[in-house]
């Protein structure tokens, strides 16, 4: 029985299938359309975000991890020092997310009331700061001191062996916050997933304010009145980031190869890697000639496709699907919605080419490190 | 009875004292005006506003994370000079320093302290920026200090990355070279990067190993002796110079931008 347990999480936590999972549970979750939300209402998937919802949850990342601990391959990984804090994200995240959407549907039904939200107080009924907020914080403050006391006391802080540059362990992993960079490592050369990526998450999310025209919700909790930009930023953040980055700690071992939580970590694990650049598929296998010498010949498909990608498609979205929307936002935040949507739809897309066709590279000039 | 409510407390008999008066300007404060002027007359809580909504002193509301960003800000800085004071940023020390300071230490738990309060925060961070994002608290005219916020996020991670190094085992160095050999890759000015190659005049290329971001970054070819002291002058001096210099704007901001964000 717990045999057969681990066997189907293993399974269920190939990158293929979480992250399809995940994606496709994503948008029924966090319903960005009225299509989208009546699946989830038909699904029951709104029942997450009820007191219910969050106790059946809690129980199973208990039983997951209560698992790990017990089992003798995953345990290894889970008693890593510096892998609690994975522990500890997956609970809060997944609390705070609970928290921020429970709450949000509470005002979402209000609102429908004609009701204001439920944190809305009469503006001159305030409060004094002293004592109401600073003993809040105090008591806040003192907790979180007896916490990572308490932290402190029972998890040493890990300490390998002295540094040598001789010895390169197998894998070799960045720490748990850029997991997530790391893994996007085996579908995007570095100068993608280790500066253009990490920059566009950056600039991304300084970008929100400007992008985002919706004026309702503004401070308090809602989900109905901001769907579209909520959904986005979830998707964004907990798909593309977090699951990257438990997915990096959890399920990557020697040479960085997918390991299931309850496998043991083969290293001569044989993974078939016959990776092939769209250059190849087009001239060898399609036309039957061999490569041209000229690079930007040889590359000339990849090039059409990631320009019609990044310029046509805008352009065509913006005279058809999208029209009303350019109007709405204007030219130049409609621009940058396109480009870091796509950007950021860029890396799923990528991961489910190289799945599905064994795609390496869009566009590979190794001459000039300018892969895509 | 009437004896009893004469008789003051010695918190009372503090609190009207010259020298408790002098240093915090007000006694222990009673009436609604006495409560004010504790915080406006306090150099540290003036941060805070006098008055308040309701809803901004809810803990469901505010998840309290953002003080806590702060807080293990202030804690990872005291435990941090604690911890200078035993380690040498050297490859000859810097280990077995790291072992001192467990083994012969007392209070042998601030590197633990340090190390759990810097993983904390990342992820405090990260909450206190859900909280904000499922509040839209970032919309007008809010919009300029959730930038400040997303920098000060990546601040934070970059401290937490530099500070990685120090412990000079082989989580660290490992974990900096997989870390840093993505700066290789800089477009242009990594020697690995597109565009890279370019860069040159006549054979000679301007963005080599020993020229590139690279090896600005770590200070050498490979992670070594240079980039030790390079990673602890960022962790300790450089970074959190710069994060106080964007902590003073962020908080300056929330106060100048209407105080917390309500609904209307």
């Amino acid at each position: 029985m717990l045999e057969t347990i681990k066997h189907t999480v293993d399974y269920l936590s190939a990158p293929t299938i979480s992250f399809s999972i995940l994606t496709v549970v994503t948008p029924i979750l966090f319903p960005p359309t009225d299509w989208f939300d009546n699946i989830n209402r038909k699904l029951g998937f709104y029942l997450l975000w009820t007191k219910k919802g969050c106790a059946v949850a809690m129980v199973v990342i208990t039983a997951f991890f209560a698992i790990g601990y017990m089992d003798k391959n995953f345990s290894v990984i889970l008693m890593k020092g510096d892998n609690f804090p994975i522990v500890l994200m997956v609970y809060s995240i997944f609390f705070f997310t609970w928290l921020g959407m429970h709450k949000a549907y509470i005002n979402d039904e209000r609102i429908e009331q004609g009701l204001k939200p439920s944190e809305y107080n009469d503006p001159d009924d305030k409060v004094l700061v002293w004592p109401d907020l600073v003993y809040i914080e105090f008591i806040a403050l003192i907790l979180f001191t007896v916490f990572l006391v308490v932290w402190s006391i029972l998890v040493a802080a890990p300490l390998e062996e002295p540094a040598n540059p001789a010895a390169t362990p197998n894998p070799s992993k960045a720490p748990w916050y850029f997991l997530g960079l790391q893994e996007m490592l085996v579908y995007y050369d570095p100068w993608i997933a280790g500066i253009l990526l990490p920059l566009f998450c950056i600039l991304g999310l300084m970008a929100i304010p400007y992008m985002d025209i919706n004026k309702k919700g503004d401070g308090y909790y809602s989900f109905k009145e901001r769907r579209v930009g909520i959904f986005i930023f979830m998707y964004g953040w907990i798909v593309l980031w977090l699951f990257l980055i438990v997915l990096g700690t959890f399920f990557r071992g020697p040479n960085w190869n997918f390991y299931g939580p309850f496998e043991y970590w083969d290293a001569h694990k044989v993974v078939a890697l016959n990776n092939v650049n769209l250059s190849e598929y087009f001239w060898v296998k399609l036309l039957g000639t061999g490569l041209p010498d000229n690079i930007l010949l040889r590359e000339v498909v990849g090039f059409i496709m990631v320009g019609v990608y990044l310029f046509i498609l805008p352009i065509i979205l913006a005279k058809t699907w999208l029209k009303d929307m350019l109007e709405a936002y204007g030219p130049i935040r409609f621009v940058s919605l396109m480009v870091f949507g796509l950007v950021m739809l860029s890396l799923p897309l990528k991961m489910y080419f190289r799945w599905i066709f064994n795609l390496k590279y869009f566009i590979a000039i190794p001459e000039f490190f300018f892969n895509i | 009875m009437a004896e009893k409510q004469n008789k003051k407390s010695i918190l009372q008999t503090l609190g009207e004292s010259q020298v408790w008066k002098s240093i915090i300007r007000s006694g222990v404060p009673h009436t609604r005006r006495q409560r004010m002027h504790a915080i406006l007359g306090s150099v540290f809580l003036h941060l805070h506003p006098a008055r308040l909504p309701k809803h901004a002193v809810k803990v469901g509301y505010t998840w309290c994370m953002g003080g806590l960003s702060f807080f293990l800000f202030v804690n990872l800085t005291i435990t941090g000079i604690l911890l200078m004071f035993y380690y040498r940023p050297t490859v000859e020390y810097a280990y077995t320093d790291v072992i001192d300071l467990t083994e012969q230490v007392p209070l042998g738990i601030m590197r633990e302290l340090h190390r759990w309060a810097a993983h904390a925060m990342v992820l405090v961070v990260w909450l206190h920026m859900l909280r904000v994002f499922m509040t839209g608290s970032y919309k007008p005219p809010r919009e300029f200090n959730w930038g400040v916020g997303v920098l000060l996020m990546t601040m934070t991670m970059f401290l937490s990355f530099t500070g990685y190094l120090l412990p000079w085992d082989q989580l660290a160095i490992w974990a900096v070279t997989v870390g840093s050999n993505m700066a290789r890759a800089h477009p242009f000015i990594g020697h690995e990067g597109p565009g890279a190659s370019l860069l040159a005049i006549g054979d000679i290329n301007l963005v080599h190993i020993g020229s590139d971001v690279r090896f600005a970054l770590i200070g050498g070819r490979f992670v070594g002796e240079a980039t030790l002291l390079r990673f602890y002058v960022i962790h300790c001096i450089a970074v959190p110079f710069i994060m106080m210099i964007f902590m003073a704007v962020h908080f300056w901001r929330i106060r100048k931008d209407g105080g917390i964000s309500g609904p209307l």
